[in-house]
């Protein structure tokens, strides 16, 4: 942590809260540009030794994500459920956000997902829409985020990706033995295997070493500094230009509005819970899907006593969720599937919805293994496997080894009745309203779940699995890909922000991140959040400069 | 991590320079494995046994060492004294109730860890749908599969049994498919 120390109670030109993936594109792009920022993120600000090869702090204790024990949030499937407590959704914790332990998949947007709507028509029920920006308005952005943070792939290699403007900054990391089994299966039934493209770095780039395929990977933090969190990548730069400050503790609990409902910055508790008022000319949100949302509906005042940006309701509705489904296959050989990177081919051949199906719906396909050692033992083993005993222990010795699986990423319908809201009664250990979520999916998800959840087992199949298990897609478990929930739009009536997340209700209040998204594409939504980063970044600089944001 | 350093000092990996791998391996801070402690701080002599005799139920020793070898109840212990400290009650209940379940069965018989093999896995087949046996297993696995630091898996033996490696880095090929893939 490096940088200037600015002063509360005088006004930084932007004040970002939320320094994750998009908050740290967000804070190197406004500082670049000559602007006085200020980061305000919760969680700490960690680096790399602060890390560990530790399953039972990363998979089964909030090691970097949000905690429920301090931060509770209820769950409930359907309007007459009872809301319990559940981790309903889950975020990275820290400077970088959900970067810093992701899988790293980057997938961009097809061109068809900005405008699924007008292809398909409406879906009753729904708020099935358009977006309000084309494939074309984001395609420089997408091309910036991989060339910045450091992206490995190989363009042309999926027939089906929308144009790029050019070739990834780095060659594709080598295939695993998943990926070598995967890659001949798809072939032999006339599809088209290709390089995952990752945010983790298959060559030296930017100062930064190459993945030395530890495979501690997904929901660890990288102590090569090879996965392209916005921590190891643009928050450095952002802190280099003498104009960003990244407070890491604070929490953010209410966004000011003055006299004329304009935003005019942020109180927060600092790490020893002392109440702290950050002044603004600009202030930016960049705290996700599921936090953006209530932060809003914490931040109610006299002149909008629905909370901040709600004026329509909408604020934390069409929350779209990380839908998919696993199957896994035993193999004669060993795959050593533990080692490297999660994912190293997949497909988008079942990717576009299409009508003769019978539902909405699709998705992309990849394969990977999905656990470490303990969370393996616990429940990656077929069914018919005794759950204790010596023919237990026994199976654990050939399929930890053995085993792979294909997972699918789908479509997740955008519905009103899905949501974040305060919950009255359950308080956080600051004392601030809890989260409460209410998420069941479209009948059409499930259909193309069971539908996708039929191709993987085709795939293991032809790849000569001598076993195949699938894993149960009714149990949507905890959301990590956090979308919709402040919807983009043109029309105020029917969305929170416009194309470049300035609310409608305050002009210089902006909401950049996940809670932007309209449609649900196929998942792997970090791309997308980090293009719509660049995007509205550039603009803001563009209108600041420009005195428009007075 | 500092547990192999030794394993990948030898050979060349991918695209990572082995100046980075050292230079990330060297911080990495964390304990090998922990100290083997001589008392238990949260559970009783007594139901520690009948615990170990559950856990070893579930991972017994055969091919390899079982859950009591790899000190998987020195790790239930410290759970329950650090990050599981609020299922405390969850062990207190639960093992009241294996106990009433075990009178039942086997009247007269003394505690858990007394009775025979056969006897043991009878009761662990009557209340295996329970929740507590849930955790029960939960913890016993990552007793047996979790990181050597936190008291269990000693000399790495659950990792050893399933074939996995804790390692700063790898080289490819990684498993037999890749490998013939490359040819
Ligand atoms: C295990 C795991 C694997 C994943 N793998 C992939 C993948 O392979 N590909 C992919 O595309 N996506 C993946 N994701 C999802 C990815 O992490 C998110 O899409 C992405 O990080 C979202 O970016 P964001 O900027 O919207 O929010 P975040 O990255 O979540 O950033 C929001 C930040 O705001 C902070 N914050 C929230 N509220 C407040 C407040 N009130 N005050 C101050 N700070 C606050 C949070 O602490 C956080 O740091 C994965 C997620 C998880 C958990
Ligand atoms: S597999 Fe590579 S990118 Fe992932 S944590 Fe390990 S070194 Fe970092």
């Amino acid at each position: 942590m490096s940088g200037p120390r600015f002063r509360h109670d005088e006004a930084v030109d932007f004040l970002v809260i939320g320094v994750g993936a998009a908050g740290g594109v967000m804070v190197k792009e406004l500082s670049a540009a000559g602007y006085s920022v200020v980061g305000l993120e919760q969680g700490p600000y960690l680096r790399e030794n602060d890390y560990s090869h530790d399953e039972i702090k990363y998979y089964f204790r909030p090691g970097l994500t949000n905690d429920p024990k301090t931060q509770p949030m209820l769950y409930r499937r359907g309007e007459k459920d009872p809301f319990k407590p559940f981790k309903a959704v889950e975020y990275g914790r820290q400077v970088g956000g959900g970067s810093v332990h992701f899988t790293g998949n980057y997938w961009r947007f097809h061109e068809s997902d900005f405008h699924e709507r007008s292809l398909f028509g409406e879906i009753p029920g729904t708020g099935f829409a358009d977006w309000p920006i084309r494939y074309a308005d984001l395609e420089p952005y997408y091309a910036k985020a991989e060339r910045e943070l450091g992206v490995s792939g190989l363009s042309g290699a999926n027939p089906f990706e929308a144009p790029r403007s050019g070739p990834y900054p780095l060659p594709p990391m080598p295939a695993k033995s998943s990926g070598v089994l995967f890659e001949r299966a798809a072939k032999k039934l006339g599809l088209h295997p290709y390089p995952a493209p990752v945010a983790i770095l298959s060559q030296p780039y930017r100062g930064r070493p190459a993945c030395s395929n530890c495979g501690m990977c997904e929901a660890f933090g990288c102590e090569m500094r090879a996965k392209s969190s916005t921590l190891v990548s643009v928050i450095p730069e952002a802190e280099k230009t003498g104009r960003c400050e990244i407070r890491p503790g604070s929490y953010v609990r209410k966004i000011e509005v003055d006299a004329r409902g304009r935003a005019a910055g942020a109180i927060y508790y600092d790490a020893s819970r002392r109440e702290i008022f950050q002044r603004a000319k600009v202030v930016v949100v960049c705290a996700n899907g599921a936090e953006t949302p209530r932060l809003l509906l914490m931040s109610k005042s006299n002149r909008f006593p629905q909370g901040l940006a709600n004026s329509n309701g909408l604020v934390g509705k069409y929350l779209m969720w990380d839908l998919g489904c696993f199957t896994c296959g035993l193999f004669e050989h060993p795959l050593n599937e533990y080692k490297g990177i999660q994912v190293t081919r997949l497909i988008h051949d079942y990717y576009r919805a299409d009508p003769k199906r019978g539902f909405y719906g699709g998705g992309g396909i990849d394969a990977r293994f999905d656990f470490q050692p303990a969370s393996f033992a616990l429940d990656g083993l077929p069914p018919d496997v005794p759950k204790w005993g010596a023919e237990y222990k026994k199976a654990l010795a050939t399929y930890f080894t053995h085993t792979m699986g294909l997972l699918s990423h789908a479509t997740s319908l955008a519905m009103e009745k899905n949501r974040v809201e305060l919950d009255p009664d359950v308080k956080d250990a600051w004392g601030l309203p809890a989260m409460r979520v209410t998420y069941d999916a479209h009948p059409d998800d499930m259909k193309s779940l069971a539908w996708l959840q039929d191709r993987e087992a085709e795939i293991l199949d032809a790849a000569g699995a001598r076993k195949i298990w699938r894993m149960p897609i009714d149990d949507y478990g905890t959301n990590r890909h956090l979308m919709g929930t402040c919807r983009m739009g043109t029309d105020p009536k029917q969305s929170v922000v416009n194309a470049f997340g300035r609310t409608h209700d305050a002009p210089n209040l902006f909401l950049v991140d996940g809670s932007n998204f309209v449609t649900s594409a196929r998942q792997q939504p970090t791309a997308t959040i980090q293009a719509l980063a660049y995007r509205t970044a550039e603009h803001l600089a563009g209108a600041a400069r420009r005195g428009e944001l007075g | 991590m500092g547990l192999s350093r030794r394993d990948w000092v030898f050979g060349s990996i991918g695209g990572a320079a082995w100046a980075d791998v050292l230079a990330a391996a060297q911080h990495a801070h964390e304990s090998a494995e922990a100290r083997p402690t001589a008392r238990l701080a949260v559970l009783d002599r007594a139901t520690a046994a009948d615990v170990e005799a559950l856990a070893e139920q579930i991972l017994p020793s055969g091919d390899g060492p079982g859950a009591r070898e790899v000190g998987v109840i020195w790790f239930i212990d410290r759970a329950l004294q650090t990050f599981d400290s609020d299922r405390r009650a969850d062990y207190r209940d639960g093992m009241a109730e294996v106990r009433r379940v075990r009178v039942k069965l086997f009247p007269g018989s003394a505690s858990v860890a007394a009775l025979s093999d056969e006897q043991q896995k009878q009761l662990v087949r009557s209340i295996e749908t329970t929740a507590f046996f849930g955790l029960l297993r939960q913890h016993t696995v990552l007793g047996f599969l979790g990181h050597p630091k936190y008291g269990g898996n000693r000399g790495q033996a659950g990792w050893k049994h399933i074939g996995f490696e804790s390692r700063m880095a790898f080289e490819h090929p990684f498993g037999y498919y890749d490998a013939r893939g490359r040819e």
